[in-house]
């Protein structure tokens, strides 16, 4: 049986890549709406949540028209900066950090939402900028909803197929990710090396969530306590 | 020196209804805001605080403008220093006390100040646990302390003892009195605790559907002093009993209960839950070594 262990690392590589990026931009981007009065808000929350809905090939889709050299944004990337997005990592990375928004968003809107008011002013009052309330009073006590956002997102990057193989194809050691490996050993009747690389995902996306509901049973019961 | 005048909407269960307040309050004095629910007074302090913003007004502190809706001036809360304490437990449940006092802390250098703190407000023991941990008393304990460290130039007082039990909530009083007189600071109480107001405050504003309805001492304000009798409390009737001939009223006074006996003509137009004063001459009162 030939197998090959650059699709199961670089899934992860992308995986961890994404987490980060979007825990970076969906803190602030959860903040936004969940404290916002902006009356156009729910726009934004609307294109945060449309991943869920569309059809995985869709965005792909319009990522790949957009990004191709042969249009403005994609032909303005590669001449002024020589990156060339479809078909690359890059690529791959903006399509997942898309495709998996809610997944972080969602959760962490969600914590800041719940989170008591009168905390927030209470450290407001004692002199406190928003920002620096932000990141000690608000985030340690939503860590069940930063996990959360952050399991969601991983365990969805690595579950990924449609997006990912519309905007980067299937270039070993480049863009084939697991997912897409599977998908290329049964087209070439490989069913063993298939079957190695889904044994791979079900047992590490399994255990990411095990641990994951385990740590979360224990801080959900322990925030109940402080109630 | 406090000046407020500022108008707001509020929305009660009852409709909407204005909040208009034109007072000042002296540097150093403590002062109540007297009424039912719903009357204005926690959105008058809120007001104050800058986490809620009038419609019209000006509101200054110590010389500073604070706010003014004509200059459009209205100072972050975060520069207003004003120390908050409302009913609701406010200490942040990541950190220890210690790490909630020393959060407020304005300066590095007022981290020696947190222990002379703790000691003196009997948290000692304490101080590494997580406020989860604390009794309901000892939790408002903390943020008394907390909003104290923040070296404030007002403190706000939103019914902080409201959820208290009595054994508590006495205690309590004690040591914002004891704060009060250690710190001098201008300190506004909302409560509709009579005993309260009484126990701790110079000044009283009566406060009602938005306006201010009485003020002055506690003695002026609440008891009428047309009475030639020595003894009076102010008090309310949680119970009227017929007993034959007479009628026995349960009372409660400051926080005891009392049952005194009334005549018909008394407790006309009396119900359970009215005000009341109860005088008595002073030509044999029993003195016993307390």
């Amino acid at each position: 049986m030939h197998y090959d262990l650059q699709p199961l690392l670089l899934t992860f590589q992308l995986a961890l890549t994404v987490t980060i990026i979007l825990f970076i931009l969906g803190v602030p981007l959860a903040y936004w709406i969940a404290f916002s009065r902006n009356r156009f808000k729910y726009i934004v929350e609307t294109l945060v949540s449309m991943p869920l809905v569309l059809p995985p090939t869709v965005i792909g889709f319009y990522l790949l028209i957009a990004f191709s050299p042969q249009h403005f944004l994609g032909h303005f990337l590669e001449s002024f900066l020589g990156v060339r997005v479809v078909f690359s990592f890059t690529g791959l990375v903006i399509g997942s950090v898309l495709f998996s928004l809610p997944f972080m968003v969602n959760p962490i809107k969600a914590g800041l939402q719940n989170f008591p008011i009168a905390l927030m002013e209470a450290s407001y009052c004692l002199g406190k900028s928003p920002w620096e309330t932000l990141r000690r009073v608000i985030l340690p006590n939503i860590k069940p909803a930063l996990l959360t956002g952050i399991v969601m997102a991983f365990a969805h990057t690595i579950g990924e197929f449609g997006v990912v193989l519309m905007i980067g194809g299937n270039i070993p050691g480049e863009t084939r990710l697991a997912s897409i490996a599977i998908y290329n050993e049964v087209e070439a009747l490989n069913y063993d090396t298939a079957g190695l690389y889904a044994l791979v995902l079900v047992v590490i996306s399994f255990c990411i969530l095990l641990v994951f509901y385990y740590l979360n049973r224990k801080t959900l019961d322990s925030s109940l306590r402080s109630e | 020196m406090v000046k407020l005048r500022f108008k707001k909407q509020m929305h009660t269960p009852q409709g909407n209804d204005w909040l208009g307040i034109d007072l000042n309050i002296s540097k150093g004095e403590f002062i109540a805001l007297f009424g039912e629910s719903g009357a204005g007074k926690t959105t008058f302090l809120r007001i104050l605080a800058g986490l809620t913003q009038p419609q019209e007004g000006y509101i200054e502190v110590d010389g500073e403008v604070w706010f003014d809706s004509r200059k459009k001036i209205n100072l972050p809360i975060q520069q207003r220093r004003v120390g908050f304490i409302s009913q609701e437990n406010s200490l942040f449940p990541n950190m220890t006390i210690r790490e909630n006092l020393e959060y407020a802390c304005v300066d590095k250098k007022l981290h020696g100040s947190i222990e002379e703190w703790i000691v003196t407000m009997g948290l000692k023991g304490l101080e590494d646990q997580k406020p989860d941990k604390l009794s309901g008393g000892q939790k408002q304990r903390v943020a008394l302390v907390r909003a104290l460290i923040s070296q404030p130039r007002i403190l706000l007082l939103d019914e902080p003892l409201s959820d208290l039990d009595i054994h508590a909530r006495l205690n309590l009083q004690d040591e914002i009195i004891k704060v009060y007189q250690k710190t001098k600071i201008t300190t506004i109480l909302v409560s509709h605790d009579l005993s309260e107001v009484f126990k701790l405050s110079q000044k009283v504003f009566v406060i009602d559907h938005g306006k201010i309805t009485k003020s002055g001492s506690p003695q002026e304000v609440f008891v009428n002093n047309n009475l030639s009798g020595k003894f009076k409390f102010t008090g309310q009737i949680i119970e009227i009993h017929k007993d034959g001939v007479l009628n026995i009223l349960t009372l409660t006074i400051g926080n005891h209960v009392a049952k005194v006996v009334a005549s018909d003509e008394e407790i006309a137009g009396l119900s359970v839950g009215s005000k009341v004063i109860v005088a008595a001459k002073a030509f044999n009162p029993l003195i016993l070594k307390a």
